[in-house]
C-alpha cells in the first residue's frame, strides 16, 4: 500500500530566522527592463493585516516556460537566471512584495492556454496548511476571459480577488483577504 | 462518511479530513479569524503546479545542517540527530531537495524577538538549519532538543517540543511546511495544532520514533521522522 502523506501543521510564528533570513523577494534585479512590483497586504477576517505570514510565487518565465526539467517544449527558451521562485515576508503591516516579470502564458488542461498568472502559497500562524490562490494580470481580459481556471468560478466577485490592479509605473497591487465577504479565491488540487 | 468508513477504503485518498487539519480549529483560537471559510476551487492539474522550486541548485553550508556547531560554543541541552527519508505518494525518494528547519532551543525559547517566554536565550543556539536530501531522499540533521513552552491559546497551555520542518519536494503541489514531535510527550492531548490532525494515524505520522540505529554511542540520541509529500509522481488508487 502506498504510504500516507504526511499532515500539514502550522508555520506558526517565527519561522524568520530559518525561511526569512535570506531576500527572496527579487527574481529579478529591480533595475532590469521589464521588471515589474507586485505588492499587496494580507489581511485577517477582522480586517486586520498579518504581520506574521509568509507569501511564496511560482511562476513561468516571460517565454511561458518553468524553470523544471518537468517543462520542456524545445521551442521556448530557459532562462537560468530566472528561478521563477520568490518569497516575502508581511512583517511591514502585512505587506508583501515581489520584484519580477510578467509570466508568458502556459498550457492548461487540453492544452488550452492559460492566462499569464503567478502561483502563490501562504503561510501563517493561525493557518494550519497553507492557502493556495493565484495571481492574473490586470490588461488581459480576452486571455483572462478564455482561462480556464478563471472561468471555472461561477462567482465575478470571487473571480476579481485574483486579478491584480495596475498602479502605474510598473507596480502591480493585490491584496489577500484570508476570511469575509471579500475573502480572495482559495484552491485546492484536483487529482 | 464516518472515519471508519473513510478509513476503509485501502489505498491512497488525497482526501484532506484524513491526512491534513481542516483550516477552521476553533480550539486552536488564531484559526477563527485566519481560516478562509469560502468553498474552495478545484485546480486542474497543469504545469504551473506539477513544476515546482529546483531549490536545489542553490549552495547549502557543509554546517547547515548541524545546529549544535553555528557558533564559537555548543548549545546546552540534549544533543539529538533527527534523520529520515522524504518520499512520494508512490514511495519513490525525493531527491536533491530543499529541506528547512527551525525550533526554539532546549529550554523552550525561539530567538525571535517576539517570544517572551521567560526562558534562556542560548547565545550559542540559533535553532535554524537546512539540508538537501540525497539521492535516496534521505536527510539528517544534529541539534538539541527543543523544550516545552507556554502559548496563551487557553489556560495553562503548553506546546510540546516539535521542530518545524518546510519541504519542496518535486513540484508546487508538494509543498509541506509541518512539525516533527517526539515519542511519548504528555502535551498532546492538550495541543490544538497536534489534535487538529483528526485521524489517529495520521497524528502518529507526525511522531518520529526513537532509533538505537541512528542514536550514536556516547555522543547523541537519534529520532527517526520519515516525510511522504504529494507530488507530481503520485498516482491516487481507484476507490472502492
Amino acid at each position: 500500500m502506498p504510504p500516507k502523506p504526511t499532515p500539514s501543521q502550522t508555520i506558526g510564528p517565527f519561522p524568520h530566522d530559518a525561511l526569512l533570513a535570506e531576500d527572496r523577494s527579487e527574481l529579478v534585479p529591480p533595475d532590469h527592463p521589464q521588471a515589474i512590483r507586485i505588492e499587496g497586504k494580507v489581511y485577517d477576517g477582522a480586517g486586520e493585516p498579518v504581520p506574521d505570514a509568509m507569501v511564496e510565487i511560482w511562476q513561468a518565465n516571460r517565454a511561458g516556460r518553468y524553470n523544471d526539467p518537468e517543462d520542456d517544449p524545445e521551442d521556448l527558451p530557459l532562462d537560468d537566471s530566472f528561478s521563477g521562485f520568490g518569497r516575502s515576508g508581511t512583517v511591514e503591516g502585512g505587506r508583501f512584495s515581489f520584484v519580477t516579470i510578467k509570466p508568458g502564458s502556459v498550457p492548461g488542461p487540453g492544452g488550452r492556454p492559460q492566462a499569464p498568472h503567478i502561483m502563490v502559497s501562504i503561510f501563517a500562524r493561525g493557518l494550519l496548511k497553507r492557502v493556495v490562490t493565484r495571481i492574473y494580470f490586470p490588461n488581459e481580459g480576452e486571455a483572462n476571459a478564455q482561462d480556464p481556471v478563471l472561468s471555472s468560478i461561477e462567482d465575478p466577485e470571487l473571480r476579481q480577488t485574483l486579478i491584480a490592479r495596475d498602479e502605474g509605473e510598473g507596480v502591480l497591487r493585490l491584496d489577500i483577504h484570508l476570511q469575509g465577504d471579500d475573502q480572495t479565491a482559495f484552491f485546492e488540487f484536483a487529482d | 462518511m464516518t472515519q471508519q468508513a473513510r478509513r476503509g477504503n485501502t489505498g491512497y485518498r488525497r482526501d484532506d479530513a484524513d491526512i491534513h487539519p481542516p483550516y477552521l480549529y476553533p480550539d486552536y483560537v488564531s484559526t477563527r479569524l485566519r481560516a478562509p471559510k469560502k468553498p474552495l476551487i478545484k485546480l486542474p492539474k497543469t504545469l504551473s503546479d506539477t513544476t515546482g522550486l529546483a531549490y536545489g541548485r542553490d549552495p547549502i553550508g557543509e554546517l547547515d545542517n548541524d545546529l549544535t556547531r553555528q557558533h564559537a560554543g555548543e548549545p546546552l541541552g540534549e544533543r539529538i540527530i533527527v534523520t529520515g527519508r522524504v518520499t512520494d505518494g508512490d514511495g519513490r525518494p525525493v531527491r536533491n531537495s530543499l529541506l528547512e528547519i527551525w525550533q526554539a532551543n532546549a529550554a523552550g525559547r525561539y530567538t525571535h524577538q517576539n517570544d517572551r517566554h521567560p526562558a534562556p536565550l542560548d547565545p550559542n543556539f540559533s535553532g535554524a538549519g537546512r539540508c538537501l536530501t540525497d539521492d535516496e531522499g534521505r536527510y539528517r540533521f544534529v541539534t538539541v532538543k527543543p523544550g516545552a513552552y507556554p502559548w496563551k491559546n487557553h489556560d495553562n497551555a503548553w506546546r510540546p517540543a516539535h521542530i518545524h520542518l518546510s519541504l519542496f519536494g518535486s513540484a508546487f503541489r508538494s509543498r509541506l511546511i509541518t512539525q516533527m514531535y517526539f515519542p511519548g510527550d504528555p502535551l498532546f492531548y492538550q495541543d490544538p495544532i497536534f489534535q487538529s490532525v483528526r485521524d489517529g494515524e495520521a497524528q502518529q505520522r507526525l511522531i518520529s520514533t526513537f532509533d538505537l540505529e541512528t542514536t550514536e554511542p556516547e555522543w547523541a540520541l537519534g529520532y527517526r521522522f520519515d516525510i511522504v509529500l504529494e507530488g507530481r509522481d503520485a498516482t491516487p488508487m481507484e476507490d472502492h
